[in-house]
């Protein structure tokens, strides 16, 4: 397997990681499944990718990540203030985003960015004649990735962060103490789709196009992700865990490289994120049921043969 | 400390379930009370403790709690002077965080974005150390693996930790084995001592309900039916306190569990 195509399943798995990182925040620590994260991405691409083609490159990220905190926002409030379930205000928000960012795109479904100036260009013109030079993309990645988890690991040490925490982990606990659930899960969903918005418009500024259809499957995708890296780190501190959630970002996408390497047609993509959620999800619980399983596979096996039990 | 005044509270009114669980209740606190409460299955007192803490806010009447109108304070405003702790061990702290990590969060010391400091943690231990179950080394580990009884001490290291103005213990020892039990009581009564804080607890023994604090309440179908303190209190039996109850109430305790328990004692 050659470097290049390893280098490319580490560009994507770090600039999706991202998406991973704001899942770890929103569904791991807050317990909240943000299914408007789909549209909150696109909602970033197209933020980001407009504002670049203006001609702002570093305000386009900005742009970007305010974008999903707006987003976010709405989500959030739907859910806390409005009496909206929680999976059903993410749905909701998602298909909304829908129209919103063909809006932002002026009415089309593509942004081509061939010509224009990103943080992409800037840094492959930074490092020009460097032994770094054909990995500028990875360097904006590594670099937006180790900046979100630090910010991560600083946030959810502090108080405010130990608060959204006990929101997801003890709901019972926060609703008599002196913590308002309705506060840490907006400023818990406001900061992590504003890491999906960042990761959306790095994306397609990478890509160098933004297309209405960037996000679709994301928060499968980014859930698988997440869910194995909990199997590699899933203990220990937060820096651990967010390493681990990346690492998990890196591993789907180099597995699914290589998957296309043996001839795996490339819109398996989603069917495979698909698989390994359920497969995340569903094994531990079947495993733990599974001496049940087996008590009643023998038991039925024994009343047929007229054994034990009545028929 | 805590003067509640005339409030009535009914649950699902105008329909076939409808349950009046407060009747024109009417209690005052005095700073550093420690009262018992004890009463039947239904007879109110964990909706006493919801009214106080404010699950749901009342039909009619006004709760004052330190000088303050809290009528219409939400939760968890109201959270932050005053503790409660629940007979299930798990619901006061978060299993997935870590001992300090809970204190932290509990001891509201600093503002949103602070962090837990090397002085913090010193603090921590000290008290930790102070409910002799070995905690104090045992800091960087996810509560969810402590026993019921450690959470429950820990629970209330946490509701005491920035002293509140009211303390509310409803059966918070009823789940734990008996010895466990004692530890937790002997806690809660050193604590409680410590910081001079006012304290309603409601208990199913009537053997504790005597032995401790310095006031018990019984309720009934909403109401206090009986107020016991000072001199009339100390002299009281567990005998004692069952007749006055079918006197006020005008019907035998019907409670399997507070029987049981007042025939051990």
């Amino acid at each position: 397997m050659d470097l290049a195509l390893i280098q490319t399943a580490l560009e994507l798995g770090l600039i999706c990681s991202l998406t991973v990182l704001a899942l770890f925040l929103s569904y791991t620590m807050l317990n909240v499944c943000d299914l408007s994260t789909d549209g909150c991405f696109t909602l970033g691409a197209a933020v980001g990718a407009v504002v670049a083609i203006s001609g702002h490159p570093f305000l386009a990220i900005f742009a970007a990540m305010g974008a999903g905190v707006c987003s976010g926002f709405i989500t959030a409030l739907l859910q806390t203030k409005m009496g909206v379930d929680s999976l059903l205000a993410g749905i909701i928000v998602n298909t909304g985003l829908y129209s919103i960012n063909i809006a932002v795109m002026s009415g089309s479904s593509l942004l081509n960015m061939n010509k224009t100036t990103t943080v992409f260009t800037l840094m492959q013109d930074l490092l020009e004649g460097t032994p770094l030079a054909g990995q500028y993309k990875l360097v904006v990645a590594v670099i937006a990735v180790v900046l979100v988890v630090a910010f991560l690991t600083l946030f959810l040490n502090t108080r405010l962060g130990l608060a959204i925490r006990a929101t997801g982990n003890n709901p019972d606990m926060v609703r008599s103490s002196s913590i308002n659930p309705a506060f840490t899960t907006i400023v818990g969903l406001c900061v992590a789709n504003a890491f999906t918005g960042l990761s959306g418009c790095l994306l397609a500024q990478s890509q160098r196009s933004a297309d209405v259809n960037i996000g679709t499957g994301m928060v499968t995708i980014a859930l698988a992700s997440l869910l194995i890296g909990g199997t590699i780190l899933g203990r220990g501190g937060i820096l651990s865990r967010a390493c681990g959630v990346v690492l998990g970002a890196f591993i789907f996408r180099l597995v699914y490289t290589i998957a296309l390497r043996f001839d795996m047609p490339a819109f398996m993509l989603k069917l495979v994120s698909s698989v390994i959620v359920v497969l995340a999800i569903a094994g531990p619980y079947l495993k733990s049921r599974w001496p049940e399983i087996r008590r009643r596979l023998t038991y039925r096996s024994a009343a047929a043969k007229g054994g034990e039990g009545k028929c | 400390m805590l003067t509640i005044s005339h409030i009535s509270k009914t649950f699902n009114p105008g329909t076939v379930n409808e349950k009046r669980a407060l009747t024109d209740l009417s209690l005052h606190l005095a700073p550093g009370d420690f009262v018992t409460i004890i009463g039947s299955n239904g007879a109110g007192k964990s909706t006493l403790f919801n009214a106080i803490s404010g699950s749901f806010y009342v039909d009619s009447g006004s709760i004052v709690v330190d000088g303050k109108d809290v009528t219409f304070m939400p939760e968890y405003k109201r959270a932050r002077h005053i503790g409660r702790l629940f007979q299930d061990p798990m619901r006061g702290s978060a299993p997935g965080m870590t001992i300090e990590e809970n204190l932290a969060l509990a001891a509201g010391s600093g503002g949103w974005f602070s962090h837990m400091t090397k002085a913090d943690r010193d603090r921590f231990r000290d008290q930790l150390s102070q409910l002799d179950m070995g905690l104090e080394d045992r800091m960087k580990q996810p509560v969810g693996l402590l026993s019921g009884g450690q959470r429950q001490a820990l629970t209330l290291l946490m509701a005491t930790m920035d002293p509140p103005w009211l303390l509310m213990l409803d059966e918070h020892t009823a789940a734990l084995d008996p010895a466990t039990a004692e530890k937790v009581l002997d806690i809660t009564r050193r604590v409680v001592e410590e910081n001079h804080i006012t304290t309603l607890m409601v208990t199913h023994n009537m053997q504790d309900a005597l032995a401790m604090g310095n006031r018990t309440l019984m309720m009934d179908s909403g109401r206090i039916v009986l107020d016991v303190s000072g001199e009339e209190r100390a002299g009281m039996t567990v005998a004692d306190l069952l007749e006055r109850f079918h006197r006020g109430a005008g019907r035998a305790l019907d409670d399997d569990r507070i029987l049981l328990s007042g025939e051990e004692g």
